[in-house]
């Protein structure tokens, strides 16, 4: 029996043998597959298990981790979650990443690759990894100013520094508390993430960032820039202005707002209709410009283009496919209406850029990252987007835009020893049915920028039908354009 | 291999088992080490009671050593240690996922692991004082049958069985849940050991040929179809792929060392593949585990609130986290695998040890299969030889059918693996299979105040009328089968039946006389 028995030992060896191949092919081969299966909750448990970083504004923590005394050991919170949520996003169990959280991940986890230094030390010391924290640019008292000032209504502020693009600013309403998604308790946060995503007003989404709407009349000063930098026009040209203007090859007529004709003579210069923010003008001087230095003028100022703020914009559109646009589309994006659409940060980042001599820089969020023993690990460098307009442009785009507040459609923007220059806007939109929006664009002082903003508060906010630009978006910037210069 | 006899002076002195004291302390080390590691970790404190628990392990190991040392000093010296660290590193697993319960179902119970294992330990080494002798057992052969058939049956009785996740293999006794089948395991062994040895030669030769197999006689046949039939039994009516998997195995294994016909191996494993073919067809229970089997990934099997393959994938994850060296004792999260200290606590260790904690573990139990493997060489009788090669090979099969099941090289059964796994059944009938085994090697191991055949054949010259094959016949080695002296024999007949004690003649009778139908590469076979 012993040549069976040693056969046995044989087929024994076999089987084990197997065991450990299936064994180091789960644990080894197979190892990268299953560990970033998404059924696999590990990755979420070693992520959520860590001491990750705050996210700092104005040098206090607006939102830290803190020691909890539950499976995960940290609870991610949110000092003024409603406040600053556009910006932060959410950190959660059940509905994963947005906002700063998701796109700065890797140093508030502490995994980014430069960190490794830091990596190596608590490997060597055996510490708990730390995650590194990250300041933001906002100006706390800008964005409390914001928020503020736009109240209970629907809509969305952003305000940039126009030498550098750092965003001082970004508030959008209605919004959510990402205490509720980042709650342990996983019924709780799944019923919330529920709750916000049926909400027929996206409270999950950042208005000033990452929804499109119709930019009305703030983007004549694109048509006009456009106008300007074809050298044809001066801001002293004349150019025609009726009192309705049919869009050329339809019979559709359109007028100015509340029907008032803009110059008796029919003709007025440029600096006046953007002053008083005519349409008709603008209607005619888009279709003599054409789609495409249109199209070029609206992608110089950005738009066309997604930007990481490091989270990432949308990108606003003069039109999706320029070439094939009718002549009456093209007069219609004069007024910024038709095709055109954008947020309230490309709206500021046109501003910006006039404020900053024709120079559009790159708008970002963060400034800079600091590891756990708060050595500066990466911080962010202005980058330039490109020249939109030349200096001169820029220059007479300024003065137009000042007389706007001094006399035009914005005067519930000024601010007394300040210049301010901006533009107004009331945009139609969806079927004409419902209010139209109102927007509100400048940047102060006129003379020294220091901020640009961009104001929309939706369907006219709490005036609805009777709300325009200057009555409802402008006083808000006024606000926040206050509250950093007076910062 | 006749024997270290061959080597060494015939009154040699007993052994002092000092590499077992010190492979002992290993294996503690390994065991109390990790328990302390998992309190450390995760309380940043020792375990309560970490003092009392570990000196109770390291009690146990003393005593069992002792024991060792006063009624079986020759026995192998490894596998005590082996299964002492396989139980306790087991233990710390038990109680890692206790305290940190995620599920609260069918909570880990440390504490009640470490009461069986100490009932097993009892249990087991009070067997190894008592049976001076394993061929006392051969006396109980169809007795073994009985009891063995009892308690595969014993899950069916209303009342007293009990059907958990779909498989009916447990009988609850006053509070207490048993898995029969552990116990049944060991009782089939004895009665195979005992019955192929009387049986061999008639099975392996009378018989028709059929398509150039060799069939026995349908007469001869008959216990072991009985057998054959209450696995497929435990196959339908229990629906447990694994118990089935394993009685047949350990069935197939101990009739192909025994009659060394390799076709056994193949007629078995088609019959047994066609019964769970059939099973997978006839019960969805068994077909689902199928499925699962190939394809644990599927969204339509993973989340299937019953009989889906969540378990697992989890097991998967595990261990994929784990990886090579692991995350450490108490550092994981083993306690997201459902019942991962019982049918999956190879996932969890797998997780925690890593890669090289898992090849540890199973080169750990391949070396108490091996130890019991070579302990059926080295013994002289053939029982012997047929129950530690049956009980090793149970073994290993079993610990296949559990890791190949988490590891899906087969369907996932219901089986636990030994010492490790939570489980009092296990742990007591698991102890016990060690007894034996430690019982067999030392008889394989102690130094025979018989002659080896060489002496034999030097010293004494065989009379004419005993074939020089018949000392081999039914032992290996000289000592003639079941301690009933060759006719012929210089040897003091006293001697050789003190060793036998309990064997009755007439009980020995049949072996002695198939001596002579020893098939030619058993001749050959034996000798080495």
């Amino acid at each position: 029996m012993n040549t069976t028995t040693r056969r046995l030992a044989g087929i024994v060896m076999v089987m084990f043998l197997a065991l450990l191949v299936s064994t180091t092919w789960i644990q080894f081969f197979a190892a990268d597959r299953l560990n970033n299966d998404p059924r696999n909750a590990r990755a979420l448990y070693a992520q959520f298990g860590t001491d990750r970083g705050p996210i700092v504004v104005g040098g206090e923590a607006i939102v830290d981790s803190v020691p909890v005394d539950d499976e995960w050991n940290y609870q991610r919170e949110y000092a003024q979650g409603r406040l600053y949520a556009p910006l932060t996003g959410y950190y959660s169990l059940v509905s994963g990443t947005s906002g700063i959280e998701r796109a700065e991940n890797d140093f508030l986890a502490g995994s980014a690759d430069a960190l490794w230094v830091e990596r190596v030390q608590n490997i060597l010391t055996g510490s708990d990894p730390q995650g590194s924290s990250v300041e933001l640019t906002i100006d706390p008292e800008a964005q409390q100013a914001a928020w503020d000032a736009l109240g209970d209504q629907r809509g969305a502020v952003v305000a940039l520094e126009p030498s550098t693009g750092r965003i001082l600013a970004l508030v959008s309403k209605p919004t959510f508390d990402p205490n509720d998604l980042a709650s342990h308790d996983t019924a709780e946060a799944n019923q919330a993430y529920l709750d916000l995503l049926n909400d027929e007003d996206d409270p999950l989404l950042s208005r000033a960032s990452n929804t499109l709407e119709p930019p009305g009349s703030t983007f004549k000063l694109v048509t006009t820039a456009a106008a300007l930098e074809s050298g044809e026009y001066t801001a002293d040209s004349v150019i025609d202005a009726p009192s309705t203007y049919t869009l050329t090859g339809t019979s559709t007529d359109v007028g100015n707002f509340a029907g008032t004709s803009c110059a008796s003579a029919g003709e007025m210069t440029l600096a006046e209709a953007l002053r008083i923010s005519c349409n008709t003008a603008y209607l005619g001087l888009a279709g003599e410009l054409g789609a495409e230095a249109m199209n070029e003028q609206a992608e110089k100022f950005g738009f066309g283009s997604t930007h990481d703020i490091p989270f990432t914009t949308s990108a606003s559109q003069y039109d999706p496919d320029v070439d094939a646009m009718s002549t009456d589309q093209v007069e219609l994006s004069g007024i910024g209406q038709g095709s055109v659409l954008a947020h309230p940060l490309q709206v500021a980042m046109v501003s910006a850029a006039i404020a900053n001599g024709g120079e559009l820089m790159e708008p970002y969020s963060v400034d800079r990252v600091r590891d756990a023993e708060l050595e500066v690990v990466e911080e962010t460098r202005t980058n330039s987007l490109g020249r939109a307009v030349s200096t001169e442009t820029a220059s007479a785009l300024t003065d137009m835009m000042v007389s706007v507040v001094e006399s035009g459609s914005g005067t519930s923007a000024q601010i007394s020893g300040v210049p301010v220059a901006g533009k107004t806007g009331t945009a139609q939109h969806g079927d004409n049915s419902a209010p139209p929006h109102v927007w509100f664009t400048g940047f102060a002082p006129a003379d020294d920028p220091q901020v640009a903003v961009a104001v929309i508060v939706d369907e006219g906010g709490a005036l609805g039908g009777e709300a325009t630009g200057g009555r409802v978006a402008a006083p808000i910037a006024k606000a926040v354009i206050e509250a950093v210069l007076n910062g | 291999m006749t024997s270290p006899s061959s080597t060494v002076e015939p009154r040699q002195r007993r052994p002092l088992r000092i590499a077992e004291v010190f492979l002992l302390i290993l294996a503690l080390g390994g065991g109390i080490g990790g328990f302390a590691m998992v309190g450390l970790s995760i309380r940043g404190e020792l375990p309560d009671q970490f003092w009392f628990r570990s000196m109770l392990l390291a009690a146990t190991a003393l005593v069992a050593h002792i024991v060792l040392r006063l009624r079986a000093p020759w026995a192998d010296q490894v596998i005590l240690p082996a299964v002492v660290l396989l139980n306790g590193i087991g233990l710390s697993m038990i109680w890692r996922l206790e305290i940190s319960d995620a599920t609260g179902m069918a909570p880990a119970d440390a504490a009640g692991n470490m009461q069986a294992t100490l009932l097993g330990a009892i249990v087991a080494f009070a067997l190894l004082w008592v049976l001076k002798d394993h061929r006392w057992l051969r006396r109980y052969t169809y007795t073994a049958m009985v009891v063995g058939l009892v308690l595969i049956a014993l899950p069916l009785i209303p009342g007293l069985g009990q059907e958990i996740n779909g498989a009916r293999i447990w009988i609850s006794v006053g509070g207490f849940s048993l898995q029969p089948a552990e116990f049944a395991k060991i009782a089939f062994a004895v009665f195979f050991a005992g019955y192929l040895v009387t049986n061999r030669d008639t099975l392996a030769l009378a018989g028709p040929k059929i398509f150039g197999l060799q069939l026995p006689r349908l007469r001869d046949l008959g216990p072991i179809l009985l057998i054959w039939a209450a696995s497929l039994a435990v196959l339908i009516l229990q629906r447990d792929l694994g118990t089935s998997l394993l009685f047949f195995g350990l069935f197939v294994a101990m009739l192909y060392q025994a009659t060394a016909r390799s076709s056994w191996i193949v007629l078995g494993l088609t019959l047994f593949a066609a019964g769970a073919l059939a099973a997978a067809r006839l019960f969805p229970h068994v077909g689902a585990r199928i499925d699962v089997w190939l394809h644990p990934f599927d969204a339509e099997y993973y989340d299937r609130e019953v009989g889906g393959s969540y378990q697992l994938v989890q097991g998967q994850f595990s261990m994929a986290n784990g990886g090579l060296f692991g995350t450490g004792w108490g550092e994981g999260r083993p306690f997201q695998i459902p019942y991962a200290f019982s049918d999956f606590i190879y996932a969890a260790l797998g997780e925690e040890l890593g890669l090289t904690g898992l090849a540890a573990v199973v080169l750990t139990y391949l070396l108490i299969v091996q130890r019991g493997l070579k302990s059926a060489l080295s013994v002289r009788d053939g029982f012997g030889k047929l129950l530690a090669g049956g009980l090793a090979f149970a073994m290993a099969l079993q610990v296949f059918v559990v890791i190949g099941g988490i590891t899906r090289i087969i369907p996932l059964t219901g089986l636990t693996l030994p010492f490790m796994a939570q489980g009092g059944s296990s742990l007591l009938a698991n102890w016990i299979v060690i007894a034996l085994l430690l019982r067999i090697s030392d008889s394989a191991r102690r130094p025979s105040d018989l002659p080896v055949r060489g002496q034999v054949s030097a010293g004494a010259p065989a009379p004419e009328s005993e074939p020089i094959l018949v000392g081999p016949s039914g032992a290996d080695g000289g000592t003639p089968a079941d301690g009933t002296p060759a006719a012929g024999s210089n040897l003091p007949r006293r001697r050789v039946v003190d060793r036998d004690p309990h064997g009755a003649p007439g009980d020995a009778a049949p072996t002695e006389h198939i001596g002579t139908d020893v098939p030619p590469e058993h001749r050959g076979g034996e000798s080495r």
